[in-house]
């Protein structure tokens, strides 16, 4: 407060000419007092950290660097301008980073699991053959992942079909009929979504394992999986039905369409590429989850091609093992497992991008191509007739 | 008012039952884990709470008095690191950021929270953990004074260093962040263009538009994204048991090897009771049963809030 009224009285006489304040412009100033303070920080942390005193470790050294950069940052910032700009690019410079800090934590954990999985992956093999005859002390090129394969691909498809209609059904409900009833659903639904995800493992034992009395499988693992995904379904879906223009539903009920009709021929045709994003990103945040499968799965070294009898292995599950082991090996296994399941999440995560890629309503061009020509059909019909 | 048709009355049948479901699976776990839970209660009872240890072969003596602090503490460092971090991001995302970046911004934050915990688990177990010792070490010798980062063993080895509950809060912390940011920023993205206009008229910097209007518009989401990482930060579950090294005697010591948590005891024992009836089970169904208890509540308060600020929105567009 007190710096506020101090600037505003230093800088009142200066402004007279009524300038526009610039909000983004990138001069030779600010460029050079980042890197300016970049570089003097990596000096004198290089110094401080390396030679004067006893610290030691990478992270350490690029915390004290930030640190001492943003501290810099301020020092040379406040010998060209006034505190109220200082702290204006102080805050632009600190978001900044925050968003940097995130790309890079993703690019290092996806960059990290595909170097260390990659040993592992380079032998065809690794996705062909099934654990069944390899053991902790047998070497990298025999044993692999294809049993894991199967079952996470088995478990995640069953979980989709159990997740999926009830959790656009209830998104529907959600958005169509919503009203004051449908309040606490959402609230609920929201709720779940960041339920702990063992507590679903932890459900279908309880109540399909111990009192229904199904065996450990890969359906139970599903069962658990759907439970985890169907809030998430709901929550995505109704976001993209609340986007679908009102003014379509209206039409439809102008010209005497039953709500259902409206429903199933205007509002969900309308949302589905929405849809599709909803249903695959779902499914990529499934595919990973190892504490629901943990549970109710068993383990199998073997291939198990039936998720509904004995017990299966699912990617997740065979880094959890495969990590615990003491064997080099074995934990090199682990990461061809994160590979094949980063790769995984990585191609659900394309689908979901390019499946969703306008706003509902939006036509792509191949259907705005199809549709003129289906109106176009039309029209030369009806001149036919009139003719 | 022209009739409901019974088309109509059908379907919304249909809908309302689905709507209605999410409440029917979450009063089935409860019920579950409070029958299966019940073996147990009735053998501690309210020595569940207090006892530390958890010895669930006989002499059975189990309780949650070290397994749950343990596991608020990892949440809470968690969400010390997270929520700063992920505000920042929110309010880089949605108002520092050029526009052509943002999409992809967006999906990077997304594609964060579809990364598995397992890979999570993988990166803090064998990438993070050689790298961070150096940082923990410093710590724990110059401020030492505090009594949090406290360390009562030789600085020198590493091994005491290893799986303790700052190390597992800061993996934690990377799974809260997406969730945080992601909800925030959505808040924050809908802050009145009005109100931000008013702002740059009367002549303020982005920082005084961000600090006067966004962050006010929305304190309420970012608490709700608070809770609902909170949610998620408590139940963590293969990231946190790949990590931690177990302790059964609760201390606040953060850098120090030895932590826990009510998920990964779960995940840690579950195997060892092949019988459905043995105490051992029950006693990890009462500590879900906590668990589950703790975040929905933790969650729903944070929806609730989230919700309020969302029906605002609403009526300001």
């Amino acid at each position: 407060m007190a710096a506020n009224t101090v600037t505003t009285e230093a800088t009142a006489p200066e402004s007279a000419a009524d300038t526009p304040l610039r909000i983004r412009t990138v001069t030779a100033e600010s460029v050079l007092t980042l890197t300016g303070a970049a570089v003097g920080a990596l000096a004198l942390d290089w110094v401080l950290y390396e030679r004067v005193l006893p610290f030691s470790g990478v992270l350490g050294f690029w915390v004290c660097w930030y640190v001492l950069f943003l501290a810099f940052y301020v020092a040379i910032a406040a010998l060209q301008w006034d505190m109220q700009s200082v702290r204006d690019r102080f805050f632009s410079v600190a978001f900044t980073t925050g968003g940097i800090l995130a790309t890079a934590i993703v690019i290092d954990q996806v960059a990290y699991t595909l170097v260390r999985g990659f040993p592992a992956v380079k032998h065809p093999r690794f996705f062909t053959q099934t654990m069944a005859n390899a053991g902790p002390l047998s070497p990298i090129t025999t044993g692999g992942v294809a049993h894991a394969l199967v079952g996470t691909l088995e478990q995640i498809l069953l979980a989709t079909f159990l997740a999926v209609p009830l959790g656009v059904l209830a998104a529907v409900y959600l958005a169509e009929v919503g009203g004051r009833a449908a309040r606490p659903v959402r609230t609920l639904v929201d709720a779940m979504t960041s339920l702990p995800d063992i507590i679903s493992g932890l459900f279908i034992l309880a109540f399909v394992v111990l009192t229904i009395g199904l065996p450990k499988s890969g359906f139970a693992a599903s069962l658990a999986l759907a439970v985890t995904m169907l809030p998430i379904v709901t929550r995505a879906s109704e976001t993209v039905l609340r986007i679908v223009p009102g003014t379509l539903r209206e039409a439809s009920y102008a010209l005497g369409g039953s709500q259902w009709r409206t429903v199933l021929n205007v509002v969900l045709p309308t949302a589905r590429s929405g849809l599709a994003t909803a249903v695959v990103l779902a499914m990529a945040r499934g595919i990973g989850e190892t504490a629901p499968v943990l549970l109710v799965a068993g383990y199998a070294r073997g291939m198990n091609a039936n998720p509904f009898n004995g017990w299966q292995t699912s990617l997740p599950l065979y880094i959890y093992y495969e990590i615990q082991s003491p064997a080099n090996t074995d934990k090199i296994r682990a990461f061809g497992g994160g590979f094949a399941l980063v790769i995984l999440v990585l191609v659900l995560f394309a689908i979901a991008r390019r499946a969703g890629g306008g706003t509902p309503g939006e036509l792509t061009r191949r259907q705005r191509r199809r549709l003129e020509k289906e109106s176009a059909r039309q029209r030369a019909a009806r001149e036919g007739m009139g003719a | 008012v022209a009739q409901v048709s019974t088309g109509d009355k059908i379907f919304r049948g249909i809908l309302r039952a689905s709507g209605w479901s999410v409440f029917v699976i979450t009063g089935l776990i409860l019920i579950f884990l409070i029958v299966r839970a019940t073996k147990a209660f009735r053998f501690m009872g309210a020595a569940f709470l207090t006892t530390s240890s958890w010895i669930t072969f006989s002499p059975q003596h189990f309780g949650i008095a070290a397994i749950l602090p343990f596991g608020i503490l990892i949440a809470l460092i968690a969400m010390i690191i997270a929520v700063p971090t992920g505000i920042a991001i929110a309010l880089y995302i949605s108002e520092y950021a050029p526009a052509r970046l943002k999409p992809s911004l967006i999906a990077v934050i997304d594609l964060m929270a579809a990364i598995p915990s397992i890979i999570f688990g993988l990166w803090g177990l064998l990438f993070l953990l050689p790298r961070i010792i150096g940082f923990d070490s410093w710590l724990g010798r110059h401020l030492g004074f505090i009594p949090v980062f406290d360390f009562r063993k030789s600085t020198s080895i590493a091994a005491n260093y290893v799986g303790s509950t700052f190390i597992a809060g800061i993996v934690v912390s990377l799974m809260v962040i997406p969730i945080v940011t992601s909800l925030s920023r959505q808040v924050f993205s809908q802050a009145p263009q009005g109100e931000r206009e008013g702002a740059y008229a009367l002549g303020a910097t982005r920082w005084g538009m961000v600090r006067t209007v966004v962050l006010p518009f929305g304190r309420a989401g970012v608490i709700g994204a608070t809770m609902l990482g909170l949610g998620r930060a408590l139940g963590e579950t293969i990231a946190v048991t790949l990590i931690i090294t177990p302790a059964w005697i609760f201390n606040y010591h953060v850098l120090e090897s030895g932590s826990n948590s009510i998920a990964s005891r779960i995940a840690v024992d579950f195997g060892s009771f092949p019988d459905a009836g043995s105490m051992g089970l029950s006693a990890l169904m009462a500590a879900g049963l906590v668990l589950f208890g703790m975040t929905l509540i933790v969650n729903t308060l944070g929806a609730i809030v989230i919700s309020r600020s969302r029906s605002g929105a609403a009526t300001a567009d």
